[in-house]
């Protein structure tokens, strides 16, 4: 296993690289975000079917997890009420299962959800549910490389979790932040399996007035470390945000304004209209510049 | 000397990326300060003169006749601010300023870092916002009222349990959007790298004179120390200096309502994982989900614990017990009527432990039906969370971390019921 660090990163994550090369008539993928299990599973999965029909690329399910320290108010509620609600990492992979033919799938979780079930099983079960990429917050690159272990967890992350990740043929996601360093760019360049997120603030997610002005600099300094893919999240509300992003990376995710408008929404049929609407807006403006 | 980041499996740095240039950043500038002899005059001109170091190592004879051993009082509680948290935040506060930061933040639990943190703020001329959890807010009105005095802002952090756990998740949150400018001001032994090492550093002076005063007033070294654990930076203060001699080193977590109910005590009960930026023991269900911790003492109401302190289990350099709720009351009272020292309720669980009297394992063989201990092994005897482990007349050193003028009221009721 310790070998995977030297050899160059396998190419993983086929259906994703194809959604970022060619997305359905726009400039660049629009990858919508939700909390599993949020507002509630059989909404989920109407909400995920809803996505696709408006023109999602890629769908990026979360894990809800009780302290999301890298969300804002909007994700940590739905997140907390999808814990109050019974949901598990169990019932994302079956979400992202039930859809798997329609579109491909990107999971975010926090690292201690990923420990507590286990690494090595959740990788194996992710893969299984046709989840080709994982999006982990708070494991910045020098942890996933680490090995960790301690009472009742070493056996399963033994070798470090990217090792465990590319054997079970899972992309796991590295992020780039405006507050990145070059030698950390190359870094995230380097493990960059299926795409790279590109974090557009320095903050939390959450809607924003402007998306951020250090975004173009830190996609240039990225592109010089990386031919991957670059999707760019946390702050993205707007269609007309959307599109400028558009205009400079390869992927668009929208997660807080999607996961408020649901909220917002009355009922069911409300929450898919609102999303549905959402999206084929951000779509249209992505496709048109 | 680099600054750890891992002891053993448990600490390293699970934050987002976004902050890791910060961390960094931290780790070389602490590392810089440690080194540099102004930073460290400076930081001891402070502490003597403004925080009150050295503070006394008392003998409470009282005590030590109800506890049937030699109970040394170190008086963290008479530092400024009313607890051991000032030395921690004096190093910081000079770190921020050296490193050109103008805003700090923090989290609190019980307020007394918060405090600590608003005044360090106050005399550097810091920008200062703390984050406390909204039932902490109630339970430690004073001290709300004194960071306000200060200077400070305080805000209200209501989500989750509304209690450090949360103020700690706000304030990361907070430091993710300022980073640039601001600096965090981490209270406990805990959080990402470079944090357990530095609060340990900045806290090891208990121990460095503790060592030294009964050196000088016995000749020898203690037989065993106490702290209570919440986070751990007051029990890691006091061990560290002792880390390589032969001495008992206990830390005394919340028992809460009793270990099967709610507690604070994920060393005895919890399992490793990773939150707030560090791997260690944690309280959580079987999906990883953080559960609430309860506690009487909000300082020690916090489902995680200092990385380091996992390491110190695993390994079996320290042990530690745990008090509840009631146990802790009965100490804060029986120490005010003994010694005339009212303890933070904090504090008091370090108390209740030496209460608990010498166990008899001097005395009689180990058995496993004598309450709290049991034989372990290598026929080493271990000890369960409400046992001790001190034989009668030995030296033992309890930490006393902090005054309980901020706990009078709540204590008041809970001890003589509602008026």
């Amino acid at each position: 296993m310790s070998g995977d660090a030297r050899t160059p990163a396998a190419p993983l994550a086929p259906r994703l690289r194809r959604a970022f090369e060619r997305p359905r008539a726009k400039r660049a993928a629009l990858i919508p975000y939700l909390t599993g299990g949020h507002p509630d599973v059989e909404t989920s999965h109407r909400l995920i079917a809803t996505l696709v029909d408006a023109g999602a690329d890629v769908v990026e399910l979360g894990v809800p997890f009780s302290d999301p320290i890298a969300d804002g108010p909007v994700v940590q509620r739905s997140a907390h009420e999808a814990l109050r609600a019974g949901v598990t990492p169990e019932t994302v992979f079956e979400l992202a299962a039930a859809h798997r033919d329609r579109v491909p799938f990107v999971l975010l979780t926090y690292v201690n959800s990923l420990l507590a079930y286990g690494g090595a099983r959740f990788f194996a079960r992710a893969a299984e549910a046709g989840v080709e990429a994982l999006v982990i917050p708070d494991l910045p690159l020098d942890e996933a490389a680490a090995t960790v272990t301690g009472a009742g967890v070493e056996a399963e992350t033994a070798g470090g979790l990217v090792a465990l990740a590319s054997a079970a043929g899972v992309s796991l996601v590295p992020m780039a932040a405006p507050t990145s360093t070059d030698a950390r760019l190359a870094m995230v360049g380097a493990a960059a399996t299926s795409f790279v997120y590109c974090v557009a603030v320095t903050g939390v997610t959450g809607p924003r007035q402007e998306v951020g002005e250090a975004l173009p600099g830190l996609l240039e300094r990225l592109r010089r470390h990386t031919a991957a893919p670059l999707a760019v999240g946390f702050g993205i509300s707007t269609p007309r945000q959307a599109a400028h992003v558009a205009g400079l990376a390869d992927g668009v995710i929208i997660g807080s304004a999607l996961i408020d408008a649901v909220a917002r929404a009355a009922g069911r049929e409300g929450a898919c209209a609102a999303a549905g609407d959402l999206v084929r807006r951000a779509g249209a403006a992505i496709a048109a510049g | 000397m680099t600054v750890e980041s891992r002891f053993g499996p448990y600490g390293g740095r699970y934050v987002p990326e976004t902050l890791i240039p910060a961390l960094d950043e931290l780790t070389s500038a602490y590392g810089e300060a440690r080194d540099d002899a102004a930073y460290q005059a400076e930081l001891a001109r402070l502490l003597a003169e403004y925080a009150g170091r050295p503070t006394p190592l008392y003998h409470a004879a009282r005590l030590s006749e109800r506890c049937g051993a030699t109970v040394l009082l170190k008086r963290e509680d008479l530092l400024h601010t009313g607890a051991h948290k000032i030395n921690n935040v004096l190093g910081q506060a000079l770190l921020a300023k050296r490193m050109g930061k103008t805003r700090v933040i923090a989290e609190t639990g019980a307020g007394q870092h918060g405090v600590a943190v608003a005044t360090a703020c106050a005399l550097l001329d810091l920008e200062c916002a703390v984050y406390m959890g909204t039932e902490d807010v109630r339970r430690q009105e004073l001290n709300v009222v004194r960071m306000r005095l200060l200077g400070a802002t305080v805000v209200p952090v209501e989500s989750g349990s509304c209690t450090l756990k949360d103020a700690m998740n706000e304030a990361l949150r907070d430091w993710v959007s300022n980073v640039g400018h601001t600096f965090y001001a981490i209270g406990s032994v805990a959080g990402p790298a470079p944090y357990p090492a530095m609060v340990r550093d900045l806290q090891a002076v208990i121990g460095a004179e503790t060592i030294a005063q009964v050196r000088e007033r016995y000749g020898r070294l203690p037989d065993e120390l106490v702290a209570c654990v919440g986070g751990g930076s007051n029990a890691l203060g006091l061990f560290h200096a002792f880390r390589h001699l032969p001495v008992r080193m206990t830390g005394v977590e919340a028992a809460g309502e009793g270990l099967d109910g709610r507690h604070g005590a994920p060393l005895a009960k919890g399992r490793p994982g990773v939150l707030h930026g560090s791997f260690s023991y944690l309280l959580q269900d079987a999906w990883g989900q953080v559960m609430e911790a309860h506690s009487v003492s909000a300082g020690l109401d916090y489902p995680g614990v200092g990385p380091e302190h996992a390491w110190l289990k695993d390994s079996g350099r320290a042990e530690y017990a745990a008090v509840t709720d009631e146990e802790a009351l009965a100490a804060f009272a029986a120490l005010t009527r003994l010694e005339g020292i009212i303890p933070a309720l904090e504090s008091a669980h370090a108390i209740a432990y030496v209460l608990r009297g010498p166990c008899d394992a001097a005395a009689a063989p180990p058995s496993p039906t004598v309450a709290g201990r049991h034989a372990t092994d290598g026929g080493r005897v271990a000890f369960g969370p409400d046992g001790t482990r001190f034989a009668a007349d030995d030296v033992v050193i309890v930490n006393l971390s902090g005054r309980g003028d901020k706990d009078v009221h709540e204590a008041a009721q809970l001890l003589e019921g509602p008026a």
